[in-house]
């Protein structure tokens, strides 16, 4: 919009709306409430407002909006995932990303790279190939490559690692891998939300649920008590917290992961790169900087700490795939908290409390999920019943027996 | 670097360690017999997973020793590392 921007800086006052109204104080009922300020919370509260036409709703979050996971993940996108389940709930989301800049009016910068998932060994490469056959057969774009067509389009990459690490012997490549603006989409749905009607308070920590007779009755938080029959926990990294005031026990547990962004560069890095066995994935972002992850912590911590050994490690498989980055310096590094389940897939839906909805599980794999989950959530708190792309991820699966092995997911060592 | 105590090799790094998972004491054949199938996914499945002190299993490596440690799983403190015995078995999972 050129037009209005040259119209906002010639203008004396500062014209534009805020991204989102100042809330007053809470009311004392809400048809739903939502905890947690990310993408999911958001998203869903979004779709509530617009799809379902459930505007009495409030978004409660401790901190600030996208303070947790939506912030601190790597921003990728993508949907070349090894289960029939996963895959075409991701890729799902994936469409409905592909348009959300012009849904919420926003520049998301999502940008669609191709994503290379390198394989190190003749087991991998089985793996690569077994993902690339379920991705084709639910019309997801996604192809089995040999090393040297990874060359023609990293023509950077080292295929032999410097000789520290095994070969690259192929990659799973996808084109429609992406990356996006994380917070941008945060603050999309917070917008949209917040003019369909939905409250968003901030600074609004829940510090217990009322449960009467097995059903929902109300939520405490800092600033007092709201009446509600529907509760959504979309707190990912903090969702034991939530889940131990209704007394539901879930398989999660939180592990910390670290990212780290180097310098900025001229851009040379137009993909999205994986290794597995290397724990690392690496984007440039459209700063320059390159971003790069890891994978988990090695041992449960409910903390974002950061640490040397991360920085060290990420380092030094970074340089094994190119070693021309030897020079470049670590601008930060941080950590995010990832609720991890047992199958590495998320868990939501309905639960065996009466108006007690679950959006958490969401470990490695949350980002790219956001508009999705949002959606599913929302026809879910609207029903009462799960939305069909979701059944499989219901915490029963567990007591059921009916996990999905979901060995796609990032940063999980397979 | 994170020093971690070993209770039969002391003070050593975290490198040489492998985190467990939670303690949860083990079902004698008796009980597994009696128990029903939600109580055996909740074994198999369901962790505590929340904010406090923590009751887990520890490996050192070199040693090959498995032993229990008490840590805080928000702040990352030790607060005690010792060799599993029946009193832990005994204790049930409320560690």
């Amino acid at each position: 919009m050129p037009y209005r921007l040259l119209k906002f800086g010639l203008s004396s006052e500062y014209s534009e709306p805020r991204m989102f109204p100042v809330q007053g104080d809470l009311r004392d009922a809400y048809d739903v409430v939502i905890i947690g300020g990310g993408g999911h919370g958001l998203a869903a509260a979004h779709y509530l407002a617009t799809e379902f036409g459930i505007t009495n709703v409030a978004v409660l979050e401790k901190g600030y909006l996208g303070r947790g996971g939506t912030g601190r993940n790597t921003a990728i996108v993508r949907s070349n995932y090894l289960t029939p389940q996963g895959a075409s709930f991701y890729q799902a989301s994936v469409e409905l990303f592909q348009d959300l800049s012009r849904q919420l009016d926003l520049n998301l910068f999502y940008s669609e790279r191709g994503h290379f998932t390198l394989a190190h060994s003749p087991a991998s490469l089985r793996t690569q190939r077994w993902r690339a056959e379920v991705n084709k057969q639910l019309g997801i774009d996604s192809e089995l490559i040999t090393p040297e067509e990874v060359r023609k389009m990293v023509p950077e990459i080292d295929l032999q690692c410097g000789g520290h690490q095994p070969p690259i012997h192929g990659a799973l490549y996808h084109p429609p891998g992406a990356i996006a603006r994380h917070d941008a989409v945060a603050w999309g749905y917070a917008r949209r939300a917040g003019e369909a009607g939905v409250e968003i308070h901030q600074q609004t920590a829940v510090t217990d649920i009322e449960v009467r007779d097995g059903a929902v009755c109300g939520v405490h938080t800092n600033k007092g008590f709201i009446k509600t029959e529907k509760v959504l926990s979309a707190v990912a990294g903090w969702t034991t917290e939530i889940t131990q005031m209704v007394g539901l026990r879930t398989p999660l547990v939180i592990h910390p992961l670290q990212a780290m962004v180097t310098e900025p560069l001229k851009p040379w890095l137009d993909k999205i790169v994986v290794s597995a066995s290397l724990h690392l994935y690496v984007s440039q972002s459209s700063r320059g900087e390159l971003v790069a992850g890891a994978s988990l912590d090695p041992y449960e911590l409910i903390s974002m700490r950061s640490s040397l050994d991360f920085a060290e490690g990420t380092a030094g498989h970074l340089i094994d795939l190119f070693p021309m980055l030897g020079d470049v310096k670590v601008l930060r590094q941080w950590a995010g908290l990832c609720d991890m389940t047992p199958d590495f897939s998320p868990i939501m839906g309905t639960t065996p409390i009466r108006g007690f909805y679950l959006d958490a599980g969401w470990g490695t794999w949350g980002f790219k999920a956001t508009p999705i989950s949002g959606l599913t959530m929302a026809h879910t708190l609207a029903t009462g019943r799960d939305h069909e792309l979701i059944e499989p991820f219901n915490v029963s699966r567990f007591s059921d027996f009916q996990l999905v092995g979901e060995k796609g997911a990032a940063s999980v060592g397979h | 670097m994170k020093i971690i105590h070993c209770p039969v090799n002391g003070p050593r790094p975290l490198q040489e360690f492998y985190f467990g998972g939670q303690f949860r004491a083990v079902p004698t054949s008796e009980q597994e017999d009696a128990m029903t199938d939600a109580e055996w996914s909740d074994y198999a499945f369901n962790r505590d997973g929340s904010p406090g002190i923590q009751k887990e299993w520890w490996y050192h490596t070199p040693s090959g020793t498995w032993f229990i440690a008490e840590r805080d799983i928000v702040t990352d403190v030790f607060v005690r590392t010792y060799l599993f015995d029946q009193a832990d078995q005994e204790s049930g999972n409320d560690g």
